[in-house]
């Protein structure tokens, strides 16, 4: 019988039975006997030095058992949260405590935690602590923070600067620019963005006195590296003694990389305590607390000679980083940003310089895309507008420009080699899929008849697969980047898969269980895969960058080489062959050219039960790989969609979003689809409805809750037409590349552009997003769009 | 002061002792155990905790657990019959209609209440019907088709799933 295929198969996914029946298991369903309940005092205020903190009244609130301040943490010889991405020798890098201890410094730092019996006595409690505060002023716009005499975030870091960081060749790109035929300038605000997974962050400390051990629950993407900072660092204690559990965890997007305070609150009060203690977040405590993404203020030039060939490219970014580096930040707005620049086209120069900046903000760190949605949207924009500009189709412009499909390997100026890429042929699938120049005359028909209909085009790149390890400590990163793996194949010949990647919503449990069962040609429900504990797993980097499968799936796949050549070994013996007269087919190895075989099952028993074995082979049938990646992957797409804004109120309603993409070879469609959905969803999101608002006076969120803050609901989108191209990566064994982020990173750029193309007769060159229907009436109107609040 | 109220959850009948301002969603997860019901926010936007009290669609930080008192309640644990899921669950798992799952039980018990008072719904009255459901990973695309899946089902209609099934013993 022939084994099923099942790498390109639409497989319905494995963990979806528990989570349609309620079943799923994420942090705050645990309850453990004794469990304690913890609530965070958090400031009021942006900036404020702490005179006292005064705890009596709330210790003697029924039900309360302890109330802690950063003092006590501190005395008590816990460590500061450390980032890990250092930019530059000059980098500033002031301590970030669980509970701030002189002063705050956002809205919301924490400066005590209340533990009670129950949720309720916590919060009330909580109410008593009384906290004396000298307020300060503050400064929550990053260009203001750069300017003489602004508030001072932390005295370790003058000028509110934290680096300056540049990429580029300065002087070629000047020349270049200076002696352009055409250059097309824009002045972006990329907005600062709230993740919003909607499962809250949770946390459960668990300190086992008698085996002096402590287990932390956490809603996190990334449990070795918590697990890492965790012991190493903040609570210096032995990591063997640390155990990291990230169960169900409901979206994260980046927000749950990061190690973050509560983690550290919960755990150290666990062990001062010796009884469990759970926090988890309500959601505006989220809208707070977790790190929020983008926030970018950016000029940007492009060159273009007389024929709309790109000649040179300059950017300067201010990006705004918030009041403390949390554990990507410093990366996201130079490597994950500034290395995207030249996107998919020859651009022979570029600089880009990027100001990071301390801000009484929330930090900034990696949000879904982290930093190449923010070049795409750079790039794409500007190569749009300089279209129009020059008054040629946009799509004509970008073809003109492409990096073909013969020149690959590419070295761009800024550093990353592409390895390899169709970009041509995604645009013009798109433009196929679209129906495109049919679609330009409804337009002009739509106009005659005073419509506004807007077609927008986006052709991204982005770096995946974080990352080969030795690039990586080149770029700062303190950590390596390959991915772990471990097969373990047992006695009845069903197989354990543990991956140190982290899935939370990503499908790895199915994904990952194609790979092996198809490798092996073993029924997929004999294939177990496992995640997200420290205490099962060999030492993995976890997920994000859109990495898992590019790394973490090339892992499986090196301990899947290892487990068939020791099955081969067993597999020799036992049908008394060479090695190299077997052919491993269907879940068998069978003896070249006649019908002797043993199964795969056969070979798990023989291994376990080794009566009849090889000489010198070692008992057991279980593998481990560590897997380093070569290079970055390099997805790339061409997005189109088509929007209309009504001339009265400027609404914006998106018709048709067409997404083309090529994220290597794929292992499961209905997933890869999904995440392609979900991304351009969350991008469109950018474009058309979210934006964080910080009161610049007060330093106040005024965006702090899903009342005030327009997450994309249901009816704010079409569905989605997606299209694949699939050019495999050549340097994985998969040749796969990643899809998590691919629609988020096209997708802002897109809408924002067809808005533009729909207004741009009307004299409107860019909108400030998000693009609200008062900023679109605005614009029509000349009037100016970058006013504070709609 | 404590009320006793009574309450019957997924058919099972609890007499139960809350303080006032105890929410019905916090009866369910915290009192009764039953978690499939989440909590996503604070402002009663995110539809994560929708249950049906009396066969209705609510969102269950919107009340307070002694107002269930005396109600019939239905939560996504009681769904499914005897381990044969409802034909929303089969859709949501056949068209991928999740991800991360954590908005899951609210939108199929909002999509449960929505098929009742509408067989068979477009595309545009399911997005309308969603508008208090918050999803952040599908982009909504899957959850439509598969409440359409789920409704073509419950009118008696064939379908053709989108997902192979892999796994024995599913659905």
């Amino acid at each position: 019988m022939e084994a099923r295929a099942y790498i390109g198969a639409p497989i319905r996914r494995v963990e979806d039975r528990r989570f349609v029946t309620g079943r799923g298991r994420y942090t705050d369903d645990i309850v453990l006997p004794g469990m304690l309940y913890a609530w965070i005092v958090r400031s009021p205020h942006a900036h404020a030095r702490i005179r006292a903190i005064r705890t009596e009244k709330a210790r003697q609130h029924p039900g309360v058992v302890a109330v802690f301040t950063g003092k006590d943490m501190l005395d008590d010889g816990v460590g500061s949260l450390p980032t890990g991405w250092q930019i530059g020798p000059d980098m500033k890098e002031p301590p970030h405590y669980a509970l701030a201890v002189d002063k705050v410094r956002y809205v919301g730092d924490g400066v005590a935690v209340v533990i009670a019996e129950t949720k309720a006595a916590a919060r009330d409690a909580a109410e008593l602590v009384e906290v004396d505060y000298e307020e300060l002023p503050a400064v929550v716009d990053a260009a203001e923070a750069l300017k003489e005499g602004a508030p001072l975030v932390h005295d370790e870091a003058p000028g509110n600067l934290c680096y300056v960081w540049e990429l580029g060749d300065r002087e070629a790109t000047d020349r270049a620019l200076a002696t352009a035929h055409h250059v097309t300038k824009l002045e972006f605000v990329n907005q600062r963005l709230i993740p919003n997974a909607i499962e809250p962050r949770s946390a459960i400390g668990h300190y086992d006195p008698g085996r002096d051990e402590l287990t932390l629950y956490t809603s996190s993407q990334n449990p070795h590296l918590i697990r890492l900072l965790l012991s190493a660092f903040v609570l210096k204690i032995p990591e063997h003694k640390v155990r990291v559990i990230s169960p169900d965890v409901g979206g994260g997007f980046g927000s749950k990389i990061f190690h973050y305070p509560e983690e550290v609150i919960c755990a150290w009060s666990s062990r001062k305590l010796g009884r469990p203690v759970k926090w988890t977040a309500v959601r505006s405590e989220s809208f707070v607390s977790d790190a929020h993404g983008r926030d970018h203020i950016t000029t940007a030039e492009m060159g273009f000679d007389r024929d709309g060939r790109i000649v040179g490219l300059r950017v300067r970014t201010i990006a705004n980083l918030g009041a403390y580096l949390s554990t990507f930040a410093p990366g996201v707005p130079t490597w994950l940003y500034g290395t995207l620049l030249a996107g998919q086209y020859k651009t022979p120069h570029i600089h880009v310089e990027v100001k990071g900046v301390f801000t009484n903000t929330t930090p900034v760190d990696a949000y879904r895309g982290a930093g190449r949605p923010e070049a795409t949207y750079v790039v794409e924009r500007l190569v749009d507008l300089a279209a129009h500009e020059m008054g040629l189709d946009p799509a004509e412009l970008r073809r003109r420009n492409f990096i073909q499909p013969d020149e690959f390997p590419y070295q761009t100026p800024v550093v990353l080699q592409y390895d390899s890429g169709n970009y041509e042929g995604a645009l013009n699938k798109a433009l196929e899929m679209a129906d495109y120049w049919k679609l330009r005359e409804e337009q002009k028909r739509a106009r005659e008849q005073g419509r506004l209909i807007g077609i927008g085009l986006s052709c991204y790149i982005e770096a995946c697969g974080l990352a080969p390890s030795k690039v990586a400590g080149a770029i700062g990163v303190r950590a390596g980047l390959y991915e772990s793996a471990a097969i373990r194949v047992l006695p009845t010949g069903k197989v354990q898969v543990f991956t140190g990647t982290h899935s939370h919503g990503q499908g790895h449990e199915t994904t990952f269980a194609q790979i092996v069962a198809h490798e092996l040609g073993i029924p997929l429900e004999d294939v177990e895969v496992i995640h997200g504990d420290t205490a099962e797993i060999p030492f993995g980097m976890g997920t994000y960058g859109s990495r898992s499968l590019a790394t973490g799936g090339s892992a499986i796949y090196r301990a899947l080489e290892k487990v068939k050549a020791k099955a081969r070994k067993i597999a020799a013996h036992k049908l008394e062959v060479a090695e190299e007269d077997l052919e491993f087919r269907n879940g068998q190895f069978i003896v070249k050219g006649t019908d002797r075989a043993i199964s795969f099952g056969d070979i798990a028993l023989t291994a376990y039960v080794p009566h009849d074995y090889p000489e010198g082979l070692e008992p057991g049938l279980e593998e481990n790989a560590f897997y380093d990646p070569a290079n970055f992957t390099f997805p790339f797409g061409a997005h189109l969609s088509v929007v209309e804004v009504d001339p009265e109120t400027g609404r914006v309603k998106l018709l048709r979003y067409v997404a083309v993409d090529d994220v290597g070879r794929i292992i499961n469609p209905m997933i890869v689809e999904g995440q392609i959905h979900g991304g351009v969803a969350q991008g469109v999101g950018q474009a058309l409805l979210e934006g964080a608002i910080y009161d610049r006076s007060s330093g106040q969120l005024l965006t702090g809750s899903l009342l005030d803050y327009a997450l994309p609901r249901a009816d704010d989108l079409p569905s989605f037409e997606v299209g694949h191209q699939e050019t495999p990566c050549p340097h994985n064994p998969l040749g796969a590349k990643g899809a998590g982020e691919a629609g988020t990173i096209a997708a802002t750029a897109c809408v924002v552009n067809a808005v533009v193309d729909a207004l741009y007769h009307l004299g409107v060159r860019d909108i400030r997003m998000p693009l609200t229907p008062e900023r679109v009436w605005r614009a029509m109107r000349g009037l100016p769009t970058d006013g504070h609040a709609s | 002061m404590r009320h006793t109220i009574q309450v019957t959850v997924n058919g099972q009948t609890h007499r139960v002792e809350v303080e006032p301002r105890l929410l019905l969603v916090e009866l369910i997860r915290d009192v009764l155990g039953l978690t499939g019901t989440h909590v996503g926010c604070d402002t009663s936007q995110c539809g994560a905790c929708t249950v049906h009290v009396n066969g209705e669609a609510v969102k269950s930080c919107t009340m307070f657990a002694v107002q269930a008192d005396g109600c019939e309640i239905t939560t996504v644990e009681g769904l499914a019959t005897d381990e044969q899921l409802h034909p929303l669950q089969e859709g949501f798992w056949q068209e991928h209609g999740l991800q991360c799952g954590f908005c899951t039980p609210g939108i199929i018990m909002a999509a449960a209440d929505l098929l009742k008072r509408n067989p068979d719904p477009s595309e545009e009255e399911i997005r309308r019907a969603l508008e208090g459901n918050f999803c952040r990973c599908t982009g909504y695309h899957n959850i439509v088709r598969a409440i359409r899946y789920a409704a073509a089902r419950m009118r008696g209609e064939a379908v053709v799933p989108r997902g192979e099934a892999a796994p024995t013993g599913a659905s």
